[in-house]
């Protein structure tokens, strides 16, 4: 599983262990996301797919094993680069995590802002991504005025903004009736048939059956390859 | 960029309003009371120095001193600590200056057959010689001298004053230090409560990829306004309050002696950057404890 062509991997796990203290939340999990890849990670509440996310944007970091995210050792990045690592990706949450006292374009700007784009460049990049979710009328909006499939379209732009190469979600339509999770599904299938890699955290199966795409299971902190097969959803259900 | 930081600064102003008045109100009352000092300081120092530059000693001498020794003794007093000239004024030069002095009622002399006033050394302090111990302690050596008749030097008054004022200057720094630890500390904890209520602002700025630096800056910013903000408000009310004693003290007692003055635009300038000083210190030190990353 592992000899995939390692040039067109983005993520590579070996033998990761992640402990919170003596709670064990990952054991053992070696896994390979090539690029372009449609993932969900799923399992029931408390196997561990947050935790395996945090790992990869280093919100923590591995008790034991190897973390590769495009050949790079994330043991081995310094705490000063942290943020140019988080830049390769784009993350979504299910509680959306938008800045309550500023407007929608404020939020989405972030990201360049913190990158240190040029004004004018930001000015471009925002309107279209929110052009793209479908909210560019709602620029000057507070968040807490939104909906919450709106919010999560805000956050899936914030997400897009900076042309990241992996996107993350973390059950980023657990908090959403159905038509506002179809919506953001299929922005998120949209930015993979673009060229990105995309890697959803969920335990809604429906949710998988409906959109398609490979399945990673998780069991109580392992991966659980003897449903591999059976979990591997075709995009032709759909 | 830099506009942006400013921008976000303001706005947690405005987020945080009875906050940051209160912040401001401390730094501004905290940098009244230090340049009430300063600007009491070098006004009442000003005065000392007037009144020091004209502190002379003067030795009156027995009468009838051969010139040798009075050549002797001039150049003993000159060796001494703390003496920047010494001048012998005989008392012929005594007698006429005093009969100049005294035009109108030059009858008086008239009457005198000879000259009644001692041969003198007139000596002149160094500018260094600030305390009143050692001119005492000068006066004391001067006058043990057997060709030595009397010692007179500056009014006691002054002696009592200059020792007031020491303990006033050290009094001073010790408030200076107080206040200025008083308002770093407040300053850092205003900082630390806006970062608290910025937690989550912080916490998503991280996760999207936010440097360090980039989420610090507007803190900072945020303790160097409040610093310059409440140094321009103490100082302007300072001078309001200067104004307004100025007025009342040159029409007084001591118009004409000597004129106050406010503080230079040097002093001024180096208080506002001493309150910046505490906003940047007091952010250092709330982003250090509550920053980790
Ligand atoms: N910050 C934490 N401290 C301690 N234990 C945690 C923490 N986060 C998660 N866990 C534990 O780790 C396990 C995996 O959690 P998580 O990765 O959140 O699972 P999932 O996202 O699949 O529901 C759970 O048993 C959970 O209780
Ligand atoms: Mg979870």
């Amino acid at each position: 599983m592992i000899d995939a062509n390692e040039k067109s991997s983005v993520i590579r796990m070996f033998h990761v262990h992640h402990n919170y203290g003596i709670q064990k939340a990952l054991i053992d999990i070696t896994l390979d996301i090539p690029k372009n890849d449609f993932v969900f990670i799923t399992g029931p509440s408390g196997a561990g797919k947050t935790t395996l996310l945090k790992l990869l944007y280093l919100a923590e970091a591995v008790t034991e094993g190897q973390v590769l995210i495009d050949g790079m050792n994330l043991s081995r990045v310094p705490r000063k680069r942290i943020p140019l690592l988080r830049r390769k990706f784009g993350i979504i949450f299910q509680d959306y995590k938008l800045i309550a006292n500023r407007t929608v374009f404020d939020n989405v700007s972030l990201v360049l802002e913190a990158a240190g784009k040029k004004r004018r460049l930001i000015l471009k990049k925002v309107r279209s991504v929110l052009r793209l979710v479908g909210m560019e009328d709602r620029q000057t909006a507070l968040p807490l005025s939104l909906s919450g499939g709106e919010q999560q379209r805000v956050a899936v732009a914030r997400a897009l903004v900076g042309d990241p190469k992996i996107i993350l979600a973390d059950e980023p339509t657990g908090s959403l009736d159905d038509d506002s999770a179809g919506i953001i599904m299929d922005l998120l299938k949209d930015v993979h048939i673009r060229g990105t890699t995309v890697i959803i955290a969920t335990h809604d199966k429906d949710l998988i059956r409906k959109t398609g795409g490979r399945v990673l299971f998780l069991k109580e902190g392992r991966l659980d390859t003897s449903s591999f097969v059976e979990k591997d959803y075709d995009n032709s259900i759909f | 960029m830099t506009i942006l930081f400013f921008k976000r600064a303001i706005e947690d102003f405005r987020n945080n309003r009875l906050l940051n008045v209160v912040t401001l109100l401390t730094v501004s009352l905290s940098i009244l009371i230090v340049s009430a000092f300063v600007l009491f300081f070098i006004n009442t120092s000003e005065i000392m120095n007037f009144w020091k530059k004209g502190l002379r000693v003067m030795a009156y001498l027995k009468a009838d001193i051969p010139g040798s020794e009075l050549l002797d003794l001039r150049r003993q007093i000159q060796t001494l600590s703390g003496v920047e000239s010494v001048i012998f004024i005989s008392k012929d030069d005594a007698y006429k200056q005093l009969k100049a002095q005294m035009k109108r009622q030059a009858s008086l002399f008239d009457n005198l057959d000879k000259n009644p006033l001692p041969d003198a050394f007139e000596i002149r302090m160094s500018p260094s010689t600030r305390s009143w111990e050692k001119v005492e302690f000068l006066a004391t050596q001067i006058e043990s001298r057997d060709e030595v008749e009397e010692v007179e030097y500056g009014q006691k008054w002054l002696g009592r004053f200059t020792q007031i004022f020491d303990l006033f200057t050290l009094t001073g720094y010790a408030m200076c230090t107080i206040f200025f630890m008083a308002a770093v500390f407040i300053m850092a904890n205003t900082i630390r409560l806006v970062i608290y209520s910025r937690r989550d602002e912080i916490e998503i700025m991280r996760l999207v990829g936010a440097a360090e630096r980039f989420i610090k800056i507007p803190f900072y910013i945020q303790g160097l306004l409040q610093g310059a903000l409440g140094a321009c408000i103490g100082l302007a009310i300072l001078f309001v309050a200067f104004l307004f004693m100025a007025s009342n003290i040159e029409r007084g007692f001591f118009s004409g002696l000597f004129n106050i003055q406010f503080l230079s635009p040097l002093f001024l300038g180096i208080i506002i950057l001493i309150s910046m000083l505490v906003g940047w210190l007091g952010s250092y030190l709330s982003l250090k404890q509550f920053l980790k990353g």
